[in-house]
């Protein structure tokens, strides 16, 4: 088995549950599966600069074998933004459940809130 | 230089009248007047050189690699427009100034006539064709505004909807058509491209880009079919028909015609469009406006008919009848305009602009009546007036002119047209001014005072004149414009009163007859007209838009209908389908790279990974243990990264991972916990499926590329430059902070935009329903009764010096060993994070010194600085200088100035992370009901401790 195979599987597996999540009628598995598909996009953004293993980026005379640098910078703010974007729609997701009561998403009606609006 | 500034003073006028809303009326006008004053002096001052014909030009790269320049370039053409543009707009300034009531915003009239004139000014100046457009554009959204003046009315803001709907769908025809027009003549200068004329029309996309342009053409200048927003647009304030609908923006059009006659013109298409085009709407306007009653409707269509008489002239690709042209142009701005402002006189002083209640106004409104007279009777073409001389010529061209093989064809339609005119324009005299006087107007007629009237009785004075003594007068702007637009080639200027016996005369005649008998049958003629079965554009219109904003309400409801689900379903679709058309249309083979062996604990961790994936994705019903595995997939892929020569992205995921897991605990904390199961088993099955599909066509496409070569990335440059260039052996570093630092500078502000938009949405949380619902949430988890543990605070105030000092540490190698700005910022928060978690929210929020607002916008500021600072030193922006100094102890040193950018990306950082997570605690907070007045960080309630499982 390679490390090439793992990391090819990893992504597809990220991104399958990714996508599944998302597509969960409450905002907290929506919110999961954003965090999930930002893995799965960081690793397959930087697998684009090949898999090189013990030689980091770091220049040194001489050195003619390096991992390609650039997709690793491209990633490590995307990093920093997925962050961003995971924090802005978790927040969104509680200020609506705050705001009507519901997390539900799908456009139907939240069972648990006409239960809890019938008892009080 | 003058041409820069020529264009710039309207904009000017207009800015400074906008800035100053509250002073008084006279100080508008006067600003108002003095740009315009200072407009046509340098204008003035450039005409000389110009008319000896040396064009003024001037270009500045602006877009150069889209062919757009700041290209200016005046000729005898732009500068007859310009003077028209800018003679008349001083009238109307003036005239404005006494036609608003006081309840009227002055300063804002005259700001938008002025942004209006700079539009128009730019028009007549552009060098470019694409600046063209820019300007092409404004004067449609100026005129919007300032046909829409009166948004009160409903008729003002329908005219204006319909004004811009028209001539701005026109607009995007003719960015189409211009574009091809640039795009077959090879360049968008201008100059180059009335040079190319040859090439243009034997282009197989001559008929497209022609069609496009005459698009843009006839809206703008309210030709048949697209002839009805105009009377629509006299729902404005007169002076801006004067101005707008007389002279200058309806005359764009015709403008443009003749700007690119030399191009365009000179093909059968030309002729059959545009001469057909213009003769069909000279007698049609004209026809309508025979039978009119509102006086500025009566105008709007005789400056319909008036336009299909010059674009007709254009039409036919004569120089010639161009030159007609040209000088009709120049006299249908004189009398148009004075009439313009006569109707707006009458409006004003008698009450009304029903023709039908008006009449024997000539002895109470003597001066008024003087003025209309002459004026209408140019618009007659009678002579001896400026508009009797250009109307002969206009007649003696088109008895040169074959239609289709038929001489007669185009002289009888503009006999017809003439009679037309000659019958409106009859009326428009005999029913306002004379005829038995009234019993009762609307209110007492009498002449206004001197600021009204003097502006028209310089255009009327001026109509005069010019059919007096023509040539004198106008020959040295009318020859060297008409020669502009036929390269030179046009005959002679010989305008007189008196030509002797031509076939013009006895058409001119003829059509002066056919007039009176128009008007003197009036009545009849009337009731015939009214019996024809015509309709009215404004309904159709109205309701083809009803129609339109219909359909585009039902498409966005059917496909956004409320469902976050259905669309991201609908996006994921879309982007699998895109991953599996390119495998099936391009075949998908593995690469013959040669693969790394994985090493047993890379299987374990791999293992571990697509464990908790599932776990996560099918075992959703605990929330909190599903944080658990979410960090356990941030783990494995932060040792992967670690494993891949990537020590940056494994500590910058590492701390991202932390902060995240403390962000999702929080929100956890406020949010339902264990939902009911909701999702229906053909949704789950749906989801299943688009998620495999998705899973797989990423993962074979990862597959695909990591088995192949690279070829030649661009980084290989990044390498070689990193130290010599960036001065920093960490390559992933220098390139954030070097190579591509406009890049990190834009996502710090992401970062910010997102920590603000967080505050945004949980400040008012605490009002309103959201607030109720805080105020009444109860803790529905068990609470340890240590509030603040107190091994927990003593090591997390312990670590915090620690912690600063990695931070600091990791901060400054980064530029030459993992590290830097993004990774130390994280680590810095961390820190202090650790303190709200161990000693509660008030507590650190107390001891806090910085505001987390102040740290985003220190960070980008610091940024920005070191960015610009590069200018300074005439380098590009963002490029860095580093140098070393020795320091005791600490040894040979390196300071750069992106170390200075790091920082700014460091206080970023900590400053957006910090605000969002402080901003949920605090919500979190302020959801807690317990008493708080014992809340020392490391107390322990025994109360509690007894009652604490609820």
């Amino acid at each position: 088995m390679s490390i090439e195979f793992l990391v090819a599987t990893a992504i597809g597996a990220l991104t399958a549950g990714g996508i599944y999540l998302c597509l969960r009628a409450r905002t907290f598995p929506v919110v999961l599966g954003l965090a999930m598909l930002s893995y799965a996009i960081n690793l397959f953004l930087f697998a684009m600069g090949r898999l090189v293993v013990g030689k980091p980026p770091i220049y040194a005379k001489g050195v003619a074998v390096y991992t390609d640098p650039l997709p690793q910078a491209l990633v490590l703010t995307a990093i920093v933004i997925s962050f961003g974007m995971t924090a802005l729609a978790l927040v969104l997701a509680l200020r609506t459940f705050l705001e009507t009561g519901t997390d539900q998403v799908d456009g139907t009606p939240d069972p648990d809130l006409l239960d809890r609006e019938n008892r009080t | 230089m003058h041409l820069i500034l020529l264009a710039l003073l309207p904009f000017l006028g207009a800015g400074w009248l906008a800035l100053s809303p509250r002073a008084s009326r006279d100080v508008h006008a006067g600003i108002a007047v003095a740009h315009v004053v200072a407009a046509l002096g340098l204008l003035i001052f450039i005409a000389p050189g110009v008319l000896g014909g040396a064009p003024d030009a001037l270009r500045l790269p602006w877009v150069p690699a889209l062919g757009l320049d700041l290209s200016l370039r005046l000729d005898g053409l732009g500068l007859l427009f310009a003077a028209l543009i800018l003679g008349i707009g001083l009238l109307i300034v003036i005239y404005a100034r006494f036609y608003l009531s006081p309840r009227d915003p002055m300063g804002k009239f005259l700001s938008l006539l002025l942004l209006f004139q700079g539009a128009m000014l730019g028009i007549s100046l552009s060098g470019n064709i694409l600046l063209l457009l820019v300007f092409w554009e404004l004067t449609s959204l100026s005129s919007f505004l300032l046909i829409g003046f009166r948004s009160d009315t409903a008729d003002g803001r329908q005219g204006a909807r319909m004004a811009l709907a028209v001539t701005g769908g026109g607009g995007l025809a003719l960015i189409g058509g211009l574009l091809m027009l640039g795009h077959i003549a090879g360049s968008y200068e201008l100059a180059d491209v009335l040079l190319r004329g040859d090439i243009v029309r034997a282009s197989p996309l001559y008929p497209a880009a022609l069609l496009l342009i005459l698009l843009g053409c006839f809206t703008k200048s309210a030709q048949f079919p697209f002839h009805f927003w105009l009377p629509h647009a006299m729902a404005a304030p007169t002076p801006v028909s004067a101005y707008l609908h007389s002279a200058t923006m309806v005359k764009a059009g015709v403008f443009l015609l003749a700007r690119l006659w030399p191009v365009l013109s000179g093909s059968d298409w030309w002729f059959y469009l545009v001469g057909t085009t213009g003769l069909v709407t000279m007698v049609v306007g004209a026809a309508i406006a025979l039978f009119k009653n509102d006086l500025k409707a009566i105008l709007a269509y005789s400056t319909v008919s008036q336009l299909g008489l010059m674009t007709m002239l254009f039409g036919f690709g004569t120089p010639a009848a161009a030159l007609a042209g040209i000088f009709h142009l120049l006299n249908h701005s004189l009398f148009k305009a004075a009439l313009f402002m006569n109707a707006g006189i009458v409006d004003h002083e008698a009450g009304t602009r029903d023709i039908r209640l008006l009449g024997g106004l000539a002895r109470l409104m003597p001066i008024t009546t003087a003025l209309g007279t002459i004026a209408a009777a140019s618009m007659a073409g009678l002579p001896p007036f400026g508009g009797f001389l250009s109307k002969e010529m206009m007649l003696e061209e088109t008895v040169h002119t074959a239609w289709l093989g038929t001489h007669w064809f185009v002289p009888a339609l503009a006999v017809i047209g003439a009679a037309l005119s000659v019958g409106y324009s009859l009326r428009f005299i005999v029913h306002l001014y004379f005829g038995p006087r009234r019993d009762s107007y609307p209110a007492a007629p009498h002449d206004p005072p001197l600021g009204l009237w003097a502006p028209s009785a310089v255009l009327v004075a001026l109509t005069l004149l010019v059919g007096l003594f023509p040539a004198v007068l106008t020959g040295w702007l009318v020859v060297p414009a008409a020669a502009d637009i036929t390269g030179g080639t046009a005959s002679g200027f010989h305008p007189a009163l008196w030509h002797g016996v031509t076939p013009a005369l006895v058409m001119s005649v003829t059509a002066v007859a056919a007039g009176v008998v128009l008007l003197w049958r009036y009545a009849p003629l009337l009731r015939a007209w009214a019996a024809l079965p015509l309709f009215e554009a404004k309904p159709v219109f109205q309701a083809g838009i009803e129609r339109l904003v219909r359909a585009a309400r039902w498409l966005s409801d059917t496909v956004h209908d409320g469902s976050l689900q259905r669309q991201l379903a609908l996006l994921f679709l879309l982007a699998v389908a895109i991953g599996v058309e390119g495998i099936w249309y391009g075949g998908y083979s593995a690469g013959t790279r040669e693969l790394l062996p994985a090493p047993p604990i890379a299987i374990i961790a791999w293992s571990l990974l697509m464990a908790a994936t599932a776990a996560v994705a099918l075992v959703p019903r605990q929330r909190f243990v599903t944080l658990i595995y979410i960090s356990v997939i941030g783990l494995v892929v932060s040792l992967a990264f670690i494993h891949l020569s990537a020590p940056d992205l494994a500590l910058t995921q590492i701390s991202v991972e932390t902060v995240t897991i403390l962000l999702l605990l929080l929100a956890l904390n406020l949010l339902p916990k264990q939902p009911v199961q909701l999702s229906s088993n053909p949704e789950r099955v749906r989801n299943l499926v688009l998620g495999v599909a998705g899973g797989v066509t990423s993962g074979l496409a990862a597959w695909a590329v990591m088995t192949r070569e690279p070829r030649n990335p661009i980084s290989s440059f990044h390498w070689a430059n990193s130290y010599s260039g960036g001065g920093g052996t960490n390559v992933v570093n220098v390139t954030l902070v070097d190579f591509r630092a406009f890049d990190t500078f834009g996502e710090i502000i992401v970062l910010g935009i997102a920590a603000l938009t967080i505050f945004a949405l949980l400040q008012p949380a605490a009002r309103g329903v959201s607030g109720q619902r805080l105020r009444a949430w109860i803790a529905d988890l068990p609470r340890s009764p240590e509030r603040h543990p107190m091994m927990f605070a003593v090591a997390a105030r312990l670590l915090l010096p620690l912690a600063l000092m990695v931070g600091l540490y990791v901060f400054l190698r980064g530029h030459n060993a993992p590290g830097g700005g993004f990774i130390a910022g994280l680590i810095v928060s961390i820190a202090l994070l650790m303190q709200y978690m161990a000693s509660g929210f008030e507590w650190a929020d107390q001891r806090r010194q910085i505001d987390e607002h102040a740290l985003i916008g220190f960070g980008v500021i610091i940024a920005a600085l070191t960015g610009v600072g590069s200018l300074v030193f005439g380098a590009p922006l963002f490029t860095s200088a580093f140098g070393y100094v020795s320091w005791p102890i600490v040894g040979k040193f390196e300071l750069a100035t992106a170390m200075l950018f790091d920082i700014g990306v460091a206080l970023a950082v900590i400053g957006a992370v910090m605000l969002a997570l402080a901003e949920l605690s605090h919500i979190a907070q302020r959801a807690q009901k317990e008493p708080v007045e014992d809340d020392g960080p490391m107390d322990i309630d025994p109360a509690k401790l007894r009652g604490a499982r609820p």
